[in-house]
């Protein structure tokens, strides 16, 4: 048997061993000597004037040393809290956000005041005992009910609520639409949700007086963003601050904003010289904590009678929240409008986008960020058009796929997608499913009486974000390139520093395959650090599924010139020329004579000793490398959902989710499976459970886990999963990420089946979540 | 008011108020922060321990409740170097991303298999409806669960897993991993 290659095999996780017994550290699992605990007094009401907060009771309580209001930290020199992307040629608004609200609260959750205590339970007592007198005003929590004129006005600043106007537009939508045999269209709520990351948010600040310098803990996606928001804030220069992101419980989204506790207990540390921290009851983490998506999308798709798409458009309400939180405006516009041509050849698309203000929890990247509610519009519109012609699913989107393409392909919104072959990955789905079989079976089961439903999606998805001068020029207030440090030891043990941080993917392995591979070392002899400003290199953090695609550019630069230096030091001490030694599998060599031989780890130590070093060559073996890619990368895939639905009950039987997903040269398949399985249980939560309520006067109803359904391992079938494979030219290992597609495409694939099961009971639409009381009701509505 | 704990085999005897929670005991007193905090409604699981031979949620339990008794964590169950067969199919099976919800839902689904034995995919996702993952889509958690099941079936005591057992476990993870990269 030849040895198993690091890169593409199944390997057991490096971060597992800590994980498993009990000694990964999170941010809460910190102790310091001195440490003091905050809790924050949050707004009951969603919209209120503040007429004046009384903290004598809570100062009196044993063990308080501090309470603290809006005004101190801005007496303090804190200022609002930047949001990072600010989308362009949108007369976008950007309202100041204190991080603890000054004259008026905006929210449920919005921060009033702060109590410090030597003890938690102290702390969390206090903050009850702090009396705040509100003056309470109307509330709108309705992205489009809030544009209305006489709506309540959140901030001066953005009058009708409205933080920006953006449009997208490629073709002539008017004379498609003038020009189509059939239009379709309907109103689209996609519903807000909540990311739930297991691990609450938590940050911990020491502040040194002394030295002038902070170290903050905290639970963060991107540790170098925070910190260079937190340069912007706090008034501590950028090269005094350090950010570390330990071990990260999920994500999702929801940990990449600069969040205001961060300045709260930076500002406490430095009002007490003792280190702060603050951990969010998972109540406060579904009020204060960032949500997801919330349009209020009207679409409409033009086709000829043939099934051929010739456009879409939209109007779409996109609900930002109160304020914005760090990524905010992109998702809505760039990350969502610009995906409209799904994986479909639609000459002609026009979208406005209105980002809104509300008295609800602040709005930002929640798994997919953006490109769920483009493909769940584009797919249900493909949908109603298949309907509308009478045609199956799968013909319409066969007749509409971008066919294969190696070279780039430039869509009606100006995206030019990198490599793609949509119509392999839907073959194969279509084969693992047995869809001829699985219609046949519908048909049998119709016939009885019985509604079963298949659903089908296709997708393509922007990520592995991505190009820096896209970024600058979307508006985003930072680079999008990473960087990586390859270090050997002089042992010829190695250690990689990135930029980026991992929260659950699985990279402190997968990195390691691939130094592994490239450098022909065991893979155990590879230590991947991230998560410390102080350690790591800079880096944009995880999220749009980047890591490994821009990452691994990084980490390819990087072993090229730890080769090319090793080439040098091999050809010195061999006695060759440099032009001739072969590096093989963690050996150079003389070309001709494989005998005549160094391991990489002997080049090391020669490096690490210097010494016999060839002239003009600098001693160590250490390269870092930054890696700008050129474009972004568009995973894709076909997932096809089977439910059968009970019409007394409205209840769903979830029986077979098939994923077919491209994400290119797989890694570590095991690890890629991981991340679809997880993807594809969000995406069918939001189809299927979850969903925001607020009531109308902005009371968060679903405001824990008792009431928001967060999915439990029962309500799943086994998931069966393919792939193909589609480098991509944008990185040096053609990988694409695969982070997302699970949730992107689910959410379609399963509300697709549900649909199709209801069709003939007359029900044309249900909004989602598919719970079996608003399903019983549709088919009841249909039936009168 | 000053109880004595046995946990993780040790005697603790601390001066606690009585309204200290069994799991902010173990984390903030005992300094074993394996035991995560995923919510204040009981419903995540992510604190579960083992509480005299039974899986409870040590958010659920003041910690005077447990004065006298026997208190299992996952730093408890297994090291790095001789995992409980449990921890060692969550490795070999990804069964955990972020890791989070991994320690009380090991914890959990040791005592389900000590209850039940072997179980089909069904009864394993009903056993485990108390925990919540939001990384893995359980799909892997149910494979990490019957895995052990398998390998639970032979004698273990915390601390002195059976080498032997645990090898056979390392060695099938190998053979899978082969056989994949020769699909
Ligand atoms: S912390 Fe969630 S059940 Fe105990
Ligand atoms: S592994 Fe992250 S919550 Fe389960």
């Amino acid at each position: 048997m030849t040895a198993i290659r690091p890169f593409g095999h199944d390997q057991r996780r490096l971060e597992d061993p800590r994980m498993i017994t009990g000694q990964a550290k999170y941010t809460d699992d910190f102790v310091l000597p001195g440490m003091v605990h905050l809790a924050v007094v949050r707004s009951p009401y969603a919209h209120a004037n503040i007429v004046s907060v009384d903290t004598s009771a809570a100062l009196e309580m044993p063990g308080v040393l501090g309470v603290w209001t809006g005004q101190d930290m801005v007496d303090a020199g804190f200022g609002g809290i930047p949001c990072a992307w600010v989308v362009p040629d949108a007369g976008t608004v950007t309202p100041n956000h204190p991080p603890i609200a000054i004259d008026k609260v905006r929210y449920v959750g919005d921060a009033v005041a702060i109590v410090v205590a030597d003890d938690d339970y102290v702390a969390k007592d206090a903050a009850m005992v702090v009396e705040v007198d509100y003056d309470e005003l109307p509330a709108c929590t309705d992205g489009e009910k809030a544009h209305a004129d006489g709506a309540p006005q959140l901030h001066d600043d953005a009058p009708n609520n409205q933080c920006f106007h953006w449009t997208v537009s490629g073709g002539d939508v008017e004379a498609a639409f003038n020009e189509a045999d059939i239009v379709v269209g309907e109103r689209i709520i996609n519903q807000r949700l909540v990311p739930v990351a297991m691990e609450p948010r938590s940050a911990l600040a020491q502040w040194s007086s002394g030295m002038g310098e902070l170290t903050l803990w905290t639970t963060s996606q991107n540790p170098h963003i925070v910190r260079f928001l937190l340069s912007l804030d706090t008034g501590i220069p950028e090269h005094k601050i350090r950010v570390i992101a330990p071990d990260v419980g999920g994500g999702f989204g929801s940990k990449i904003p600069h969040y205001p506790e961060d300045s709260m207990t930076i500002f406490a540390s430095q009002q007490l010289d003792r280190p702060v921290k603050w951990t969010e009851t998972r109540s406060e983490n579904f009020q204060a904590t960032i949500h997801g998506r919330d349009h209020i999308q009207d679409v409409e798709m033009a086709a000829k009678s043939d099934g051929t798409i010739t456009g879409l458009r939209a109007k779409v309400w996109a609900n930002l929240g109160a304020y914005l939180s760090t990524a905010s405006t992109g998702v809505p516009t760039i990350l969502h409008g610009l995906m409209l041509s799904g994986a479909y050849t639609i000459p002609n698309i026009h979208e406005d986008v209105y980002g809104m203000f509300t008295n609800t929890t602040p709005v930002d990247a929640y798994r997919g960020a953006g490109r769920p509610e483009a493909t769940f519009m584009v797919e249900r519109l493909v949908d109603l058009v298949a309907k509308k012609l009478d045609m199956d699913p799968v013909a319409i989107r066969e007749k509409n796929l971008i066919p294969p393409f190696t070279e780039g392909h430039e869509v009606a919104t100006g995206l030019i997608y990198d490599t793609g072959n949509y119509q392999a990955a839907l073959d194969k789905a279509k084969d693992m499913a047995g869809y001829d079989e699985l219609r046949a079976q519908q048909a049998a089961a119709r016939a009885e009486g019985r509604y079963i439903g298949i659903g089908v999606c296709t997708y393509s998805e922007i990520c592995g974000l991505g190009p820096s001068e896209v970024a600058g020029a979307v508006g985003f207030g930072g680079g999008l390139w990473e960087s990586a440090i390859v270090r050997f030891h002089p042992s010829g043990k190695v250690r990689l520093m990135v930029g980026i941080n991992p929260h659950g993917q699985g990279e402190q392995t997968t990195f390691a395959q691939i130094v592994a591979d490239q450098l022909g070392v065991p893979t155990e002899d590879v230590d991947v650090q991230y998560g410390d400003t102080a350690q790591t290199a800079m880096g944009w953090g995880t999220y749009g599924s980047r890591s490994t695609p821009v990452a691994s550019g990084a980490m390819m630069g990087a072993i090229d010139k730890i080769k090319d230096k090793g080439r040098k030091i091999a050809a010195h001490l061999l006695e060759a020329s440099t032009a001739d030694i072969e590096f093989e599998d963690g050996k150079f060599y003389v070309r001709g004579s494989p005998e005549s031989s160094m391991t990489i780890q002997d080049i090391a130590l020669a490096a690490n000793t210097a010494w016999n070093m060839p002239d003009g060559v600098e001693p160590g073996l250490e390269a870092s490398a930054f890696f700008n890619p050129s474009n972004f990368v568009y995973p894709f895939g076909a997932h096809i959902a089977v439910v059968e639905v009970d019409p007394d009950t409205g209840e769903i039987d979830f029986q077979r989710y098939i994923a077919v997903d491209d994400c290119g040269p797989q890694i570590n398949p095991m690890i890629v499976e991981g991340q679809i399985h997880g993807g594809i249980a969000q995406g069918v939560a939001q189809a299927l459970w979850e969903g925001v309520q607020y009531s109308e006067d902005g009371q968060l109803l679903t405001s824990s886990l008792m009431d928001y359904a967060i999915p439990k391992a029962e309500y799943f079938p086994k998931f069966e999963l393919g792939h193909t494979v589609t480098p991509t030219d944008v990185n040096p290992l053609g990988v694409k990420g695969i982070g997302e597609t699970g949730t992107i495409g689910s959410t379609p694939a399963i509300y697709g089946a549900v649909l199709d099961a209801l069709a003939p009971l007359g029900v044309e639409q249900v909004h989602m979540p598919l719970t079996p009381e608003r399903v019983w009701r549709a088919i009841q509505e249909a039936k009168a | 008011m000053d109880i004595n704990v046995r946990v993780n085999g040790k005697t603790y005897t601390r001066d606690v108020e009585p309204r200290l929670l069994l799991v902010d005991f173990i984390r903030d007193h005992l300094a074993m922060t394996g035991t995560n905090i995923g919510c204040d409604t009981t419903q995540c699981g992510a604190c579960t321990i083992h509480l005299d031979g039974k899986a409870v949620k040590s958010c659920t339990v003041l910690a005077v409740q447990a004065d006298g008794s026997e208190v299992t964590t996952i730093e408890g169950i297994g090291k790095p170097s001789a995992l409980h067969p449990m921890q060692a199919a969550f490795q070999d099976n990804h069964g955990l991303q972020c890791g989070y919800c991994t320690p009380g839902m090991i914890m959990a689904a040791i005592k389900l298999v000590e209850e039940r034995g072997e179980m089909n995919d069904d009864e394993v996702r009903h056993g485990l409806e108390g925990n919540l993952c939001r990384c893995t889509g359980y799909e892997n958690i149910v494979k990490s669960v019957q895995a052990a099941a398998n390998d639970m079936g032979v004698a273990h005591s915390p601390f002195e897993a059976d080498p032997a057992a645990h090898h056979e476990t390392l060695r099938e993870a190998e053979a899978r991993a082969a056989a994949r990269s020769h699909e």
